[in-house]
């Protein structure tokens, strides 16, 4: 962990520790883009991405590049720390996203909501995805208030 | 053929309760050894009797416990999977092997220390967990899935809790005053108990002066970390007519839930929207009432499993005790109350103020209610209702009788 600031959780991970389903998110995290997986057969979006459709239980999927735009769908704010170090990044805000371009459930995405008022988000407010390179394999999506 | 009736449970036994740690010297085997022969010997019964392990949450080894006891013969070991959700749905899992001809007299327990290993940690340390040892709170190896949490900030189970909460807040208005009320409730309930760990007043000033961990809950919405062991003996309608207690009949049980709850508030989040904000409980619920044959309105005493004051909440509501989204109002209005109200909830304390054995001092606590002992006692009590979970999935709930 380089330098820590307030509001901005630090991975513990420096690698995402992928299989073949998880590799193609982290491939698009590392140009830039968020991307969801979708079944071929019922266009379900699902992640994080799974060897089955959960809807006609399918296994083939196309990586689909997505708006990375959302609405808060739940959120905290953590105001305790829960380990060493944290001391000097609560309160920090983290939440369930439903992401534009997808059904909502089966495609929400959990992230540290950064670059906001902690004590003013709420549910339904409007976020973008940013990035931040944690490591050569490994770049992360926060969001933050669109 | 169900489980109706066909089952009772003759015997409870157990330690001391502990504040986290404190019960070294003992250890989680020594204190199950304890627990299970108190429990016979309540019931009148000895380890000659003993065949079957209906466990949960893989709360003790079987094969350890069996030899150390020096059970005679093992006729069923089985464990519920997940965690704390399959507490009240092992005595379910009793009744299955007795039932079925399995087993004649099995033992459902928890043992708990606290020592090394809390249950609260996920991701909690400064390295990624390796190992989860049967807890399902951690995992073996760093799995695929685990990078897309690592950096979400979201660590804990009360963090996963008070996602749930807030989403309950926002659709349906409840508020943290309703979570107080609770909290303030089953204190209330525990100061007159002497097994208690927390028996100090709390005021509704002390609940809002308390330090919030992650929005909206604060430490008194948490459990407490104890330790100890409870364990309780089940055996046939039959056999439990000429022992040493009334026995306590299972009315029904049933564990599981929605498939996509899945493991749910740990790793999963994708639940549909329509039970997003909810104990994860409405078909468990259903099933439960559907086999005793009865209603909400039937259970006299309802010992629901709180690890987090909001699950108390929404358990009212998915169990059918007032409507999905007014479980504040409920609340509001005194039902939970043991002095006079319409359903007394957690007439213990439970987890928030009498001890955390994952499940098991609620399964107690009917017991007693049931057999007209228990301290803070309802009533003419008939109809007990005790629940585990949520958790990822199973959850349960058992329906006793006396």
């Amino acid at each position: 962990m380089s330098e820590l600031k307030r509001g901005v959780y630090p991975p513990p991970l420096k690698d995402p520790h992928s299989n073949d389903t998880t590799q193609p998110f982290w491939d698009y995290t590392l140009q830039g883009k968020l991307a969801a997986s979708k079944c071929n057969k019922c266009g379900t979006m699902l992640l994080p991405p799974q060897p089955r459709c959960f809807v006609c239980q399918n296994d083939k999927f196309t990586w689909v590049e997505l708006p990375g735009t959302g609405t808060i769908y739940t959120y905290t704010v953590v105001r305790h720390p829960l380990r060493p170090g944290l001391d000097q990044v609560v309160p920090y805000a983290a939440g369930m996203i439903e992401l534009d371009g997808t059904q909502g459930a089966g495609a929400r995405i959990q992230a540290n909501i950064i670059n906001c008022d902690v004590e003013k988000i709420r549910i339904g407010d409007r976020v973008k995805v940013v990035f931040e390179k944690i490591s050569d394999t490994y770049v992360v999506p926060r969001f933050e208030p669109a | 053929m169900t489980l109706k009736d066909q089952t009772a449970i003759v015997g409870v036994g157990s330690t001391p309760y502990y504040k986290r740690g404190q019960s070294v010297p003992e250890t989680e085997l020594s204190m199950a050894c304890t627990a299970i022969l108190a429990a016979l010997d309540d019931a009148g019964l000895t380890v000659k009797d003993l065949d079957g392990f209906a466990i949960y949450s893989s709360s003790c080894d079987p094969a350890t416990v069996g030899s150390v006891l020096g059970v005679e013969e093992i006729r069923f070991a089985a464990t519920l999977t997940s965690g704390g959700g399959g507490s009240a749905g092992s005595l379910g899992l009793a009744a299955a092997a007795i039932t079925s001809g399995q087993s004649e007299v099995c033992v459902s327990l928890m043992t708990l220390q606290q020592a090394q290993r809390r249950l609260g940690g996920t991701q909690v340390g400064d390295s990624p967990p390796t190992s989860g040892g049967g807890s399902p709170y951690g995992a073996g190896g760093i799995p695929p899935t685990m990078a897309f949490q690592a950096h979400t900030g979201l660590l804990s189970p009360g963090h996963s809790f008070s996602l749930l909460t807030q989403r309950h807040m926002h659709l349906y208005g409840t508020k943290r005053e309703h979570l107080a009320k609770i909290a303030i409730s089953q204190r209330k309930n525990a100061i007159t108990r002497p097994t208690s760990i927390r028996k100090e007043p709390l005021t509704m000033d002390e609940y809002f002066n308390s330090r919030i961990i992650s929005d909206p809950l604060c430490l008194l919405d948490y459990t407490m970390e104890s330790d100890g062991a409870i364990a309780v003996i089940t055996t046939s309608a039959a056999r439990a007519k000429d022992l040493k207690q009334k026995p306590i009949y299972i009315m029904g049980s049933a564990n599981g839930g929605m498939g996509r709850w899945g493991s749910a508030i740990f790793t999963y989040f994708q639940m549909p929207d329509e039970y997003f904000a909810s104990s994860g409980h409405r078909p468990v619920a259903r099933r439960m009432y559907e086999m005793a044959g009865v209603g909400p309105k039937d259970v006299d005493v309802a010992l629901l499993y709180d690890h987090f004051s909001p699950m108390v909440l929404m358990q009212l509501e998915d169990y059918g005790f007032c409507p999905i989204g007014e479980g504040g109002r409920f609340i509001d209005d005194g039902n939970i109350y043991f002095d006079g109200g319409s359903i007394p909830v957690n007439t213990h304390g439970g987890h928030l103020s009498e001890a955390y054995i994952i499940g098991m001092t609620h399964v107690r606590e009917a017991v007693e209610q049931l057999r007209g002992v228990a301290v803070n006692q309802v009533k003419d009590a008939e109809i007990a209702l005790v629940t585990g979970g949520p958790a990822g999935l199973p959850v349960s709930g058992t329906l006793l009788r006396r």
